[in-house]
């Protein structure tokens, strides 16, 4: 056991994971991609579950199974999708905070419902910063752990936790946001899942049948859906000749229709800047929710007024609030707080 | 010009006509100064347009939109002419493996088609596609070819290349269906450094030739 700083052992990295914080912002102008948690609630939650600032690095996992040992004594939270984890014998499960003795392995199955876990640890995972973000960008190989997705053998430094006393306090659990992912659809029989949009710049220019199609069509999520972007498979939509626009700017949840009528939903590693048709833009209260979502898995999209989707945003906050004040009431930090490498 | 809102959390203006220097500057100029407004996150000239980024539930749309014209009226007087980047470019050989296909298809001998990219004057209208990657102005028409039929898998870092009517230098090594005619040295990423690319909007580019091997 290493006696130096504790770490985070990387046994087992599964699928995909990697070193995500809230994002790299302020950067897009030289084409610096914004990375960061694809379901930023969950992060946001988990660090508040540890006493970390809400800034702080986690592990995004892809799917898993994965497995992670602890060289020194901290306290974990797993969130975003639902996990039947263990912490060496003792269930473990999403929405859960922990202490957690030196030496300890959490082993995680596939998540039984969504997509991405966080593994969120006191004092967060301490990489260095590039460019303000802890996030890693996986494309071009800088940030987070090395520049890439984590491997096994890979042994993470943790930051000192801001909220030192509070590591060994009984493990308690918190209720998990509204329709997380325990409502999302799991298979492609499933309910879609309903994400709401803001309809985008170039939508009055759409052919009215492309726009109804759009929004009456339940779409699938494609096998070859990524961090960068999510396409979607369905019947295919008729630009009705559209040209490509002149590049522009993209954000994360822009909803664009390629020449071959199949739709991406840009997702956090997306690039910078584009040129096809904007049909919309998921909110983003809704992101998170659709980052959740498995492949092949059915989804359908309604649109909102941007009024809608900023009570969405509110109901987010407040959601966290909420956590805030249970978490004071029962003498743990519970807001957020400077955290020295946070 | 117009003003509009792109999703719950930015909003675009877009000059209207075709995209000019001209243009472009004043948008520069309009860039560096609403960074510094509190409730802008991001700000991305893009072709003939700036996007806004602001961070959630602080962009009032109305109040911003009419800052924004504002602010676009005032940008008119002054031009930013960024910095001049001097870019030492090793053309054809195994650093340029389409110069003798771009000097096919244009029917220029290969050393004019060097003596023609490396005279002429640039300027990075944007930035985007990948970290440091500068979409640049000034291409001889001469010079325009249609892009390789089979991208290639991997394009090493500082590849000079041309696509359509554009040329440019390739940050990191990527996929890329371009002509590649050289190869530069300069660095046009590097996270750690200040600031992380050597292109930002605004700057003029000149490629200087280091060498032309056949």
């Amino acid at each position: 056991m290493s006696r130096g700083a504790p770490v985070v052992e990387v046994l087992r990295a599964g699928l995909l994971s990697s070193v995500q914080d809230r994002g790299r912002f302020g950067w897009r102008h030289l084409g610096i991609v914004q990375s960061g948690a694809l379901d930023a609630l969950a992060l946001e939650l988990g660090n508040r579950l540890v006493g970390n600032a809400p800034t702080a690095a986690a592990i995004e996992i892809t799917l898993g199974p994965a497995r992670f040992r602890f060289t020194g004594a901290t306290r974990v939270a797993l969130t975003g999708g639902l996990f039947a984890a263990k912490l060496d014998d003792r269930p473990f499960s999403s929405g859960w905070s922990i202490p957690v003795p030196a030496g300890a392995v959490l082993s995680l199955p596939a998540a039984s419902a969504g997509m991405r876990g966080y593994l969120c640890v006191s004092g967060g995972v301490a990489v260095p910063r590039v460019l303000g973000s802890r996030s890693t960008d996986l494309a071009a190989g800088f940030g987070g752990w090395q520049g890439r997705a984590l491997r096994d053998g890979d042994a993470l430094p943790l930051g000192a936790p801001a909220w030192a006393a509070g590591i060994h306090a009984p493990a308690f659990g918190v209720r998990l946001p509204e329709n997380a992912c325990g409502s999302c659809p799991q298979t492609a029989e499933a309910e879609p899942l309903t994400v709401r949009v803001m309809p985008g710049p170039e939508y009055g220019a759409l052919p009215r049948a492309t726009r109804r199609r759009w929004w009456t069509q339940t779409w699938r999520l494609s096998a070859d859906s990524n961090r960068m972007g999510y396409r979607l498979t369905g019947a295919e939509l008729d630009r009705g000749g559209q040209a490509s626009l002149p590049s522009h700017a993209v954000v994360p949840g822009t909803i664009q229709v390629p020449p071959d009528g199949r739709p991406i939903i840009l997702m956090n590693d997306a690039q910078t800047t584009g040129g096809y048709p904007r049909i919309g833009v998921v909110i983003a209260a809704d992101l998170w929710r659709l980052a959740q979502l498995r492949l092949k898995a059915p989804v359908r999209f309604v649109p909102v007024t941007v009024a809608a989707a900023w009570a969405a945003c509110w109901a987010e906050r407040h959601y966290l609030r909420r956590i805030d004040a249970a978490l004071r009431l029962a003498g743990l930090p519970g807001e957020p707080h400077d955290d020295s490498n946070g | 010009m117009r003003c509009y809102r792109y999703g719950d959390h930015a909003v675009v203006l877009a000059a209207q006509g075709p995209p000019s220097l001209a243009c472009q500057q004043r948008l520069w100029t309009l860039a560096e100064r609403v960074r510094t407004w509190p409730q802008v996150e991001d700000v991305v000239p893009g072709m003939n347009n700036l996007t806004l980024i602001c961070r959630p539930l602080r962009m009032a749309f109305d109040e911003l939109t009419h800052r924004l014209r504002a602010a676009w009226m005032d940008a008119e007087a002054e031009a930013l002419s960024g910095r001049e980047v001097d870019i030492p470019v090793d053309y054809g050989g195994e650093h340029g493996p389409d110069l003798e296909e771009v000097a096919r298809l244009t029917g220029l001998t290969a050393g004019e088609v060097v003596s023609r990219h490396a005279g002429g004057d640039y300027v990075v209208f944007f930035l985007g596609f990948l970290p440091g990657f500068a979409y640049l102005g000034g291409l001889d028409p001469r010079l325009h070819v249609p892009r390789r039929a089979t991208p290639r898998l991997s394009v090493p870092a500082g590849s000079v290349g041309i696509g359509g009517a554009q040329t440019g230098i390739y940050p990191l090594a990527a996929p890329g269906g371009w002509q590649l005619i050289g190869r530069t040295c300069e660095v046009l990423f590097d996270p750690t450094r200040t600031p992380p690319t050597l292109l930002a909007p605004g700057d003029r580019v000149r490629f200087r030739i280091a060498s032309v091997r056949p």
